[in-house]
């Protein structure tokens, strides 16, 4: 074969297609193109600015978020207490801003936890065949349980903490990542690349984590997006049901539902964690649809 | 086709006159994907588009058919006319009462054209429901009489069908029901016959021929394949890239064409007659006796359902030979390869490859022998790994084998010199190269562990012609001088002839007929393989020499 086979073959074809995939630096510019959009702008800075207030919380607040002061309660907006305090004379500026810490910790670590958890189960269930029926099933059945029974029956059980929380967020989230990622795992696995790789004796761990588990990335990220939100919402409506964290700690759900006796008399109490809560869901569905688009497509012409 | 009856059809007003036709990119009217493009087609004419993946035979088709979609491609210059209308300017009420009435088009893959909930009946009448005023009644009967026409065997079950019951020419037919009800006066056909076994091909070749007599209705035929042309064409329009490369009849494309990229084109198609080859006399690399592949079905509640894909199949490759194992789909030639290089487990007989049985070998045995058995597959757009160098794609095997990394990476530059790509291709992702360098590169990759067998599965079956006589030629190339065994899976009779020294024949999992390739395509014995060869389209033309062959 000499050059000119290649030249003539070359002349022959059309130009191999563009690169779509794997190519980071359009990711990175598609995802700064979508924030010319006003939405996902908004969205953007929404969670900037919230994801901010959290980390740096402790050099922000005006007072301790916990410490009650009973000659205090009620107090209107002054210069002191910007939002004013609540019930118990604690000032609910200060505990806005660490009950952003709380959500995002259990926001981050219910999709983290969900994500690692189901990865390996899913590509277990997807790769040893004879697996995949029980995980499969197991997995069902944790689906079919109401994930708010279920946190309550584990907080009852253990006792209110964060750490339980987690858990009771996490699990009932793990089969909806295990599907997602045995479905890829199934598709890929009759892959003619990865028929090469067997038919090279590639040994199975490598043929996992080299040819296989690499295409669950983008989808996971995506998916990540939506546990992170949805986690969000039930830490405060566990919190809001008293079956969440402990009522001192300062989270948004705990705020409303300290708030809510109060809520013909001073409706800011329930109004200001609710407003930031719903903002952050918003922002954090609508960076997710985003990213969805650009990294998944096709899925994106679907809906 | 008489010259007669196309002197006929060119005196009467076309039915479709596409005059200077330019698609672009939209948002950039400089980008042309097609580009003055102009012919014509009578009545009863039937026209062939051939051209090479990317020469804008499609684009032109679905132009005229006002399919483009929008938001990628749009229609910058010319004119369509249909019937003296431009469709250009149609709207798109407009269209769509032209699209069912006056032009039709039937698709490559019938799966995908047809609605998979819906039955075949309901598909059809849907275009007598939109389209005419009858009665449930009347369009039952018209539905049925044309199902009759497109001989399809019990029209009363086939109504109430649903897609995934048909076989792929009976899904064929439906569609082309759905086409020819309103009685077009044009029909675009796309590829209708490339996802289909020769004998289907032959048949639904046959009937289009069949009704566009009866209704003399003009027929645009995209096709990639000159057998077709040779077969059914009254004209030929040659494109490549996005241009009209010739316009001429049949008989002066095939035998006396213009330019150098016809003749290139038409040269390139392969004989069916295969050249005299030596017998091969080496040690046998690869012998296979008595292989059997069952599927198995499990049912909750019910009898164990079995299916045979390969039955009792023996055979053996000699070093540095090439035994071509050809037949239809479903004649399980493709189980064989995939029990062989042990992707599938055979549930009878035995594997040897080089003295060892390796049909049921288990862990690390298994992996030893996998290094002396590679394949190389058919898609080569799906066998690498879009996110891997092509580097590292290559060294993987070596790599697996305890070869250090340095040491493997220089093999690599050697292989990538073996199969005519230059050194530094090995940086570069898969995504950068064509088709035939990519399957260039995958036959480096399996030749990377110094194989003794080579398992060919249709690895030249999606390359366009010119490319497959450049990989054809390079597999060749490659056995003369390693001397590897190859086993040559292929559907296309052409390209058996063109390469394989022996030919095994299957059908239905079972072994037809076994020879010397030259003996098996001239004189073949048995009556399947005579009825694989008579329904090779073009066999009666002689591409290299462009002219007829004596029958």
């Amino acid at each position: 074969m000499s050059n000119n086979t290649i030249q003539g073959e070359l002349l022959a074809e059309p130009a191999a297609r563009a690169p779509t995939r794997g190519d980071r630096s359009s990711l990175a510019a598609q995802m700064l193109l979508s924030l010319r959009s006003v939405p996902v702008f908004l969205a953007f800075v929404v969670l900037t600015v919230v994801s901010l207030l959290a980390v740096f919380a402790p050099f922000l607040i005006r007072a301790d978020p916990i410490a009650i002061d009973p000659l205090q309660r009620f107090a209107g907006v002054s210069a002191e207490h910007w939002l004013g305090n609540d019930a118990f004379g604690r000032d609910v500026y200060s505990r806005l801003l660490f009950g952003a810490r709380v959500s995002l910790i259990v926001g981050l670590g219910a999709a983290a936890a969900s994500l690692v958890v189901g990865l390996i189960i899913g590509v277990v269930a997807g790769y040893i065949r004879f697996a995949d029926t029980f995980i499969m099933r197991v997995m069902d059945g944790i689906m079919a349980i109401p994930s708010i029974l279920l946190a309550i029956a584990l907080v009852s059980l253990t006792g209110a903490s964060l750490v339980t929380v987690l858990v009771a967020i996490t699990v009932p989230e793990i089969p909806r990542v295990v599907r997602l990622v045995r479905s890829i795992i199934l598709n890929v696995r009759s892959e003619a690349y990865v028929e090469a790789a067997i038919s090279l004796g590639t040994p199975t761990y490598r043929l996992l984590i080299r040819h296989m588990v690499p295409n669950t990335v983008a989808p996971l990220i995506v998916q990540g997006t939506f546990i992170f939100a949805s986690a969000i919402l039930t830490e405060a409506t566990l919190s809001f049901l008293g079956a969440g964290l402990p009522t001192e700690i300062p989270s948004w759900g705990n705020m409303m539902a300290d708030g809510r006796m109060y809520f013909q008399l001073y409706p800011s109490l329930v109004l200001y964690p609710g407003i930031i809560l719903a903002f952050t869901l918003l922002s954090v569905n609508i960076l997710g649809d985003v990213l969805r688009d650009v990294l998944d497509p096709k899925m994106a012409k679907r809906t | 086709m008489s010259n007669q009856k196309n002197d006929l059809a060119q005196t009467g007003r076309p039915v479709l006159d596409v005059r200077n036709l330019a698609v672009s990119l939209a948002g950039n009217p400089s980008a042309k994907v097609v580009s003055d493009v102009s012919f014509t087609v009578h009545p009863g004419e039937t026209v062939c588009v051939v051209g090479e993946s990317g020469s804008g035979k499609s684009v032109t088709a679905f132009s005229i058919m006002g399919l483009l979609s929008r938001e990628a491609l749009h229609c910058s210059g010319g004119r369509i006319e249909l019937d003296g209308e431009n469709v250009l300017e149609a709207d798109k009420e407009r269209l769509r009462a032209l699209r069912a009435t006056r032009m039709a088009m039937i698709f490559q893959e019938p799966m995908t054209a047809l609605n998979p909930v819906e039955t075949v009946g309901e598909q059809i009448d849907e275009v007598l429901r939109i389209h005419k005023r009858m009665g449930r009644k009347a369009r039952r009967e018209k539905v049925m009489e044309m199902l009759e026409a497109v001989h399809l065997p019990e029209p009363e079950r086939i109504y109430s069908s649903y897609p995934h019951q048909l076989s792929g020419g009976q899904r064929q037919r439906v569609v082309i029901c759905i086409a020819l009800i309103l009685e077009p006066r044009l029909l675009i056909a796309d590829e209708p016959t490339t996802a289909l076994d020769v004998t289907t091909q032959k048949q639904i070749l046959l009937l289009i021929r069949e009704l566009q007599e009866k209704h003399n209705t003009a027929v645009l035929f995209i096709t990639h394949d000159f057998g077709v042309v040779a077969d059914i064409a009254d004209r030929v329009v040659v494109m490549n890239r996005g241009e009209v490369v010739e316009v001429g009849t049949r008989e002066q494309i095939l035998s006396a064409p213009d330019k150098d990229y016809t003749r290139m084109l038409v040269s390139s198609v392969p004989s069916l007659v295969p050249e005299a080859r030596e017998a091969h006399d080496g040690d046998i690399v690869l012998s296979v006796k008595g292989l059997g592949k069952v599927y198995a079905q499990k049912r909750f509640l019910g009898a164990r359902r079995e299916v045979a894909a390969a039955v009792d199949v023996d055979l053996t490759v000699r070093r540095g030979e090439i035994l071509g194992v050809v037949g239809e789909s479903g004649s399980g030639k493709s189980t064989v390869a995939r029990c062989i290089v042990r992707l599938q487990d055979p549930t009878q007989g035995e594997v040897v490859v080089c003295g060892e049985n390796i049909a049921a070998a288990r862990g690390s045995a298994l992996l030893s022998v996998r290094k002396r058995i590679q394949m190389v597959f058919q898609d080569p757009f799906r066998s690498l790994n879009p996110r891997l160098t092509v580097g590292e794609s290559i060294i993987e095997g070596l790599t697996n084998f305890g070869v250090a990394r340095a040491q493997a990476l220089r093999r690599a530059g050697e292989l990538m010199g073996l199969v005519g790509l230059p050194a530094d291709a090995l940086k570069r992702y898969p995504h950068q190269f064509s088709g035939g360098q990519r399957q260039r590169i995958c036959i480096a990759r399996a030749l990377a562990l110094e194989p003794d067998v080579l398992v060919a599965d249709e690895a030249v079956s999606a390359l366009d012609v010119s490319v497959q006589a450049q990989v054809l030629e390079l597999l060749d190339d490659i056995r003369r001088k390693t001397g590897v065994g190859v086993l040559f899976i292929t559907h296309d009779l052409r390209v058996a002839a063109q390469i394989c020294d022996t030919i095994m024949v299957m059908q239905k999992g079972k072994i037809v007929e076994f020879g010397p390739a030259a003996d098996v395509l001239t004189s073949p014995k048995q009556p399947y393989t005579r009825l694989l060869l008579e329904a090779a389209p073009g066999r009666h033309w002689d591409f290299q020499n462009f002219r007829p062959l004596p029958l």
